[in-house]
């Protein structure tokens, strides 16, 4: 059809480096100005469908495609990247990579540089978009100088001054706080009421993503589309469980209530779903008979922070004020808030890695300044959010023995406490295998492991599951309950909101380096003014319990959490 | 020269950034002036011999220069010529190697390392010490000396970190036709 | 971290010459300085130097860090020569004038210490121009700037590359050199050589497989957005030349010139006080 801008054909492809192909009997369409996303877990081959409608695929990738995709009603085959690049402009994931020049205006200049744009129609094209998306105030400001969102918009930025007919986005949500993220999907549906250009985003987080219209959602599972239809059909189904990916929380709470979704009830969004009185009376009476789990706080602390402050050297900034906070024994808690609001500063200063201004730091009772890096690590240690950035040796085994190693141990005491380790994170049968050949997810348990061979009695991860989809975070998360039941105390740094609900028991949330709360998830993500100060986002959940006339919409998401956790879950620990 | 690909150009730029980062942070410094112990040439040799020589010159040329540039102490561009050599012969030794395909066996090793022994005599105790007499008029036996102690220091410190470097990447590497699914 | 080069911003005359103008201005210079021993016109040079220095509205104690490390290196250089070859300024000149009634392989000579007074001249030449040009130049406008004066745009798109991932690079190197720390991984002098190189490979090697990454996913970035397509390219930080620029230009010439006049006159580098 002539108004098709993307148009796969009984499309296939293979990579060079793989037995088989990635995608199979593609058959899929996206017309001019149309809104799209594609969804799916993980491995399904939605990358590698970025990759064949921005032309990465066959000009940067090598492999075997059959079928066709014509862009623009052209093979992209027989076009070149630069032609393509015309009519798709892409957003990477990345967008550190993504920002190229040395500042904002030089970076949203890039592509009209490379195409010997003159300087004073340059200079005002730039000027124009960089209003477009409000960045207009930064235009001399570096990288390092703006944060995640403003990258973010300075990339879309980046692709705007094209006048392309497609915006691609690869997964825009997947390094952004959630307000950050909420205002990115509303600045992409300006974008696209503003350009008519069309828009596909390609992401597995559904809810956050269906905040604004969509015209389809594709479902890609195992290299195929499982199926390409509207938000409220595929809801209304069982398709997302199916293949690994979450539902919005509401829909999953509708239906732990009995109320079934239809696309008669528009469930794409919560603030359209028609949700009839008799159906309300259902998801009062689950909530009044759901038992309320019972939990006891301990008054045991294992870390105690008080009035902890600290500024970088050479700056007379203060990254972190007055901070303090304890942490109990044996429990999972999260630390929430923007990039920048200092909590990965402050478990670099509980590590050792910088040192505070002012203030205490008590370990089971004991004064920890005078400790080294080295002397902490035996109890706290640190996992990094990149498990690639701390992998230096080739197998398994060697990794993980490498802290023991440094330390001088003799070689039986090693293998013992190696042993110990990865029978704990269940590597134990892949001891002799190369790391290189591990998912994500298993080096993540690798970089765990080599920690805990060390002790720890806690350990901090930084995002533990960024980027990951439902079923390997289910998967790590998991693992990390079970390390948890072991006795070790887990502090986690996240700003993913399902995260914090289903896995925490106590948040603490940071906001331009001071504690502004320091309560249960469920609290914290029904509380308006935290959720604003600390760019956090209410859940749907909360929501839902308005919508219903729940007046106690707390005690709402906590009874939804503990019903997932003792009922679904089966776990009896709460 | 024929025209660099995108991805060269890129690894020219992270790779002089590594170098400086490197040279300028890291440099542990010896008992004679304008020599270091430094890492960044294990690197430097390392993106010569996945990306070829030309990238081996100009992140060394680049990386080098931005250490002398940074520190004001005027360019001294005897030494960063011999660091551009240095990422040119490395390079040009190992251009028949296919590191990026994941191999490196033994005879590679011995290869790289030649490579980079030669790569550092040439560039230390050949190119530095004459461009010093002929730019600066300095005393021979002074900057001969010089470039004997850098050349076995940095011969050794890339024996050890560029060859770890290597052994790590190519094994990090998934081999052609061996990936089941996933990316 | 965008000050790693020292930029200042400021209103001056030197800083409103384009960044082209004042790479070609320091190469000339550097040149002029480089290929003389003239000992009146190296002085004339460094005294000029300078002046520069106010023009361009630079003080001393801006460059004060710069310029102790230079200090350093200078006295610590001139010891090295003095030891390896005290009679280097006899061989230059030609004649061996003993000081203070001295007499021996390491008494003062006249000749050497003209000769160290010379070097000592000529880094006074040189470093006070690069360090103008450090810290009047916008580091953005240096590839452009290498572009402008013949220098291929893929090239100069290198260092514009390195320029703009040094302070990632370097955020990353703490992170991964504090986190192996912890792991006990030690690089102080308490470890044998060998030991200190193999325990900065196990930073390195997370490092560099990041940075092979980060290669693949920037140049795919680039590529989309066009970098490469045509034979030429324009830069947003590019300004066009006004006449202070030539003047500035032709004004450095002239003082390459001016050396190879006097190479000319003198019959070498070296001007001669002893013959």
């Amino acid at each position: 059809m002539a108004d098709n801008i993307i148009e796969f054909r009984d499309f296939g492809f293979q990579y060079k480096a793989q037995q088989s192909p990635t995608l199979y009997n593609i058959d899929f369409a996206v017309k001019k100005g149309e809104k799209v996303l594609i969804a799916g877990p993980s491995g399904c081959g939605k990358s590698t469908m970025v990759h064949c409608i921005n032309g990465l695929i066959p000009f940067s990738y090598n492999g075997t495609m059959t079928g066709s995709v014509q862009v623009a009603g052209k093979e992209t085959r027989d076009a070149s990247l630069f032609e393509i690049s015309h009519t798709v402009g892409t957003v990477l994931q990345d967008s550190d990579a993504q920002f190229v020049g040395m500042t904002v205006a030089e970076d949203i200049a890039f592509a009209l540089e490379n195409d010997c744009i003159p300087l004073p129609e340059m200079k005002q094209r730039v000027q124009q978009v960089a209003q477009m998306v409000n960045v207009g105030d930064y235009l001399t400001h570096a990288p390092g100088e703006v944060s995640g969102g403003q990258k973010q918009r300075v990339s879309v930025a980046g692709v705007l001054v094209d006048d392309v007919d497609v915006l691609l986005f690869d997964e825009p949500l997947a390094n952004l706080d959630p307000a950050t993220g909420k205002s990115a999907i509303e600045l992409i549906d300006r974008m696209q009421q503003e350009t008519g250009a069309a828009v596909i985003i390609v992401e597995h987080r559904v809810e956050d993503v269906l905040h604004r219209w969509v015209d389809r959602v594709v479902l890609m599972n195992e290299g195929r589309i499982v199926v390409d239809t509207t938000a409220d059909e595929l809801l209304s189904g069982t398709y997302l469980k199916d293949c690994g990916v979450r539902e919005p929380l509401y829909v999953t709470a509708l239906g732990y209530a009995g109320v079934e979704v239809t696309p008669q009830k528009h469930p794409h969004n919560l603030n359209a779903t028609v949700i009839t009185d008799e159906e309300k009376a259902k998801v009062q009476k689950w909530f009044h008979e759901t038992p309320a789990a019972v939990r006891k706080a301990s008054d045991d602390y294992i870390l105690q922070v008080r009035d902890l402050n600290f500024g970088y050297e050479k700056t007379d900034v203060t990254v972190l004020h007055d901070i303090s906070f304890s942490v109990r024994r044996g429990e999972m808690m999260a630390i929430v808030g923007t990039n920048g609001a200092g909590k990965s500063t402050f478990s670099k200063v509980i590590c050792g890695f910088e040192e505070p201004r002012s203030g205490s730091i008590l370990f089971n009772g004991e004064d920890f300044s005078t400790y080294s890096i080295k002397e902490r690590a035996e109890h706290v240690g640190y996992v990094m959010q990149n498990p690639n950035a701390m992998i230096s040796q080739v197998m398994i085994y060697d990794e993980v023995a490498f802290g023991l190693r440094n330390r001088g141990l003799d070689q039986e005491e090693i293998d013992r406490r190696v042993e110990e380790a990865l029978r704990v994170c269940g590597l134990w049968r892949m001891r002799k295998w190369p790391i290189s050949a591990l998912s994500f997810g298993q080096k993540k348990r690798v970089t765990i492991a080599a920690i805990l061979v060390l002790g720890p009695e806690l350990i901090i991860l930084d995002e533990p599951t960024a980027g990951q989809d439902y079923r390997h975070y289910t998967e790590i998360m998991e693992f990390l309950l079970e390390l948890n039941k072991k006795g070790i105390t887990i502090v986690m740094i996240t700003h993913d909101m399902h995260l914090m609900l289903e896995y925490a028991n106590r948040a603490v949330v940071f906001s331009h380096g001071r504690v502004i709360a320091d309560d249960t998830p469920a609290h914290i993500l029904t509380n308006p003014k935290i959720i604003e100060e600390a760019s956090l986002k209410e859940t749907s959940l909360y929501h839902l319990a308005m919508k219903c006339g729940i007046p106690d919409a707390t005690a709402f998401v906590q009874r939804f959490i503990d019903y997932e956790r003792t009922s679904v879950r089966h776990d009896k620990s709460v | 020269m024929k025209k660099l690909s995108v991805k060269t150009i890129v690894a020219i730029g992270i790779g002089a950034a590594l170098f400086f980062v490197l040279g300028r942070f890291v440099a542990i410094p010896s008992p004679v002036p304008n020599t270091n112990i430094s890492l960044q040439y294990g690197i430097l040799a390392f993106i010569a011999a996945v990306f070829g020589p030309v990238a081996g010159v100009l992140a060394g040329l680049i990386g080098h220069f931005f250490i002398d540039f940074s520190y004001g102490w005027g360019v001294w561009w005897s030494w960063v010529i011999a660091s551009a050599v240095f990422g040119l012969i490395t390079g040009l030794i190992t251009s028949k190697m296919n590191l990026d395909e994941g191999e490196f066996e033994p005879k590679h090793l011995l290869v790289f390392n030649g490579g980079q022994i030669l790569g550092h005599i040439i560039a230390w105790v050949v190119v530095a010490p004459i461009l010093d007499i002929l730019m600066y008029a300095e005393p021979a036996n002074k900057v001969f000396l010089q470039g004997v102690v850098s050349a076995i220091m940095n011969i050794v410190t890339t024996a050890i970190v560029g060859t770890i470097l290597c052994i790590a990447y190519a094994k990090a590497i998934p081999k052609a036709g061996s990936l089941s699914e996933e990316d | 971290m965008t000050n790693l080069f020292n930029y200042i911003e400021r209103d001056s005359a030197i800083h409103n010459l384009t960044g082209a103008t004042k790479l070609i201005c320091l190469m000339l210079w550097s040149f002029a300085a480089m290929g003389t021993y003239d000992t009146r016109y190296l002085a004339v040079l460094a005294l000029l130097s300078m002046g520069l220095f106010k023009i361009g509205h630079i003080r001393i104690k801006d460059v004060s860090f710069m310029l102790g490390f230079t200090a350093i290196f200078l006295v610590l250089n001139t010891i090295l020569v003095y030891l390896f070859s005290p009679h280097h300024g006899t061989e230059i000149y030609g004649t061996c004038t003993y000081l203070f009634g001295l007499e021996g392989y390491f008494a003062p000579t006249a000749e050497q210490l003209f000769y160290h007074l010379n070097y000592w001249l000529k880094y006074l030449a040189t470093i006070p121009i690069i360090l103008l040009f450090v810290c009047t130049t916008n580091p953005s406008e240096f590839a452009a700037s290498l572009n402008r004066v013949g220098v291929s745009y893929s090239v100069a798109y290198s260092v514009a590359l390195a320029l703009r991932y040094i302070p990632d690079v370097q955020h990353q190197y703490n992170e991964i050199s504090k986190a192996s720390q912890a792991r006990g991984v030690e690089l102080s002098k308490k470890e044998t050589l060998i030991h200190r190189l193999k325990s900065a490979s196990a930073i390195l090697v997370p490092l560099i497989l990041t940075s092979m990454n980060r290669i693949e996913v920037i140049s795919n970035a680039m590529e989309l957005r066009g970098f490469g397509k045509n034979k030429k390219r324009t830069w947003y930080m590019a300004r066009p030349f006004r006449v202070w620029d030539y003047l500035c230009i032709v004004g450095c010439a002239v003082l390459l010139i001016i050396t190879f006049v006097l190479n000319h006159i003198n019959g070498g580098r070296f001007y001669n006080p002893f013959q």
